[in-house]
């Protein structure tokens, strides 16, 4: 079994029940924080999607589009602390 | 070699977020899903960016990869501290478990500035009931 083979029938299927368990949290949360901190899971673990599927498809690019996700997290997060601290 | 490497590291980093998505749905307490997800989903993400790494075995990748972990590590606790903060301020409920707030009465309302302790430092404080 090659490692692109193992990446997409194994490792890809259970990142992906966790993005459903954290979607689930989005959906359910009671407070907007607990929101946040779902939403912000989802972006990380899309990270470690795409370096899982950059290793599946040898193509080293795709790492790029990680770095830019995790930039575009760490932005989207400041921002909703600023804006729930504001609405205080 | 290299490939069984990069299949170790990706199994671990895949059971850490796994684990931390699994505590977002089952802690009892914004807190605690806090802790769970910052610490848990820090660590898989950059056990799987180092599989990456291990994997093309290639001087840009490798330095993105890397450069995108310190990056995660650097900036996953300033975005929990904020979002932690902010949501104190909201007044989010803790868990009904919870044996010591030490926050509790330190803040002002009003100006969310932080007041430092009344009692001397070398004294033992006892531990207070939740709010």
């Amino acid at each position: 079994m090659s490692l692109a083979e193992f990446g997409t029938t194994i490792i890809l299927p259970f990142l992906s029940l966790a993005i459903v368990m954290a979607f689930i949290r989005l959906m359910r949360g009671p407070s907007l924080p607990d929101r946040v901190v779902a939403l912000d899971l989802i972006t990380t673990l899309g990270i470690g999607v795409i370096g899982v599927y950059a290793i599946a498809t040898n193509q080293p690019v795709l790492l790029d589009v990680a770095v830019v996700l995790a930039l575009t997290a760490f932005l989207g997060a400041v921002a909703f602390a600023y804006y729930m601290e504001r609405r205080v | 070699m290299a490939t069984i490497v990069s299949a170790i590291l990706i199994v671990i980093g895949a059971l850490f977020m796994f684990v931390a998505a699994l505590g977002v749905l089952r802690m009892p307490d914004l807190f605690l899903r806090m802790s769970a997800t910052t610490k848990a989903a820090t660590l898989g993400v950059g056990f799987i960016l180092l599989a990456a790494a291990v994997y093309f075995n290639d001087f840009g990748t490798t330095t993105r990869a890397l450069a995108t972990i310190i990056f995660l590590l650097i900036t996953a606790p300033v975005a929990a501290h904020m979002i932690g903060r902010a949501a104190y301020f909201n007044g989010v409920p803790l868990w009904e478990g919870t044996l010591v707030d030490e926050l509790q009465g330190r803040y002002d309302e009003r100006t969310h500035i932080l007041e430092s302790a009344e009692e001397s430092p070398g004294s033992k404080t006892e531990p207070q009931t939740s709010r």
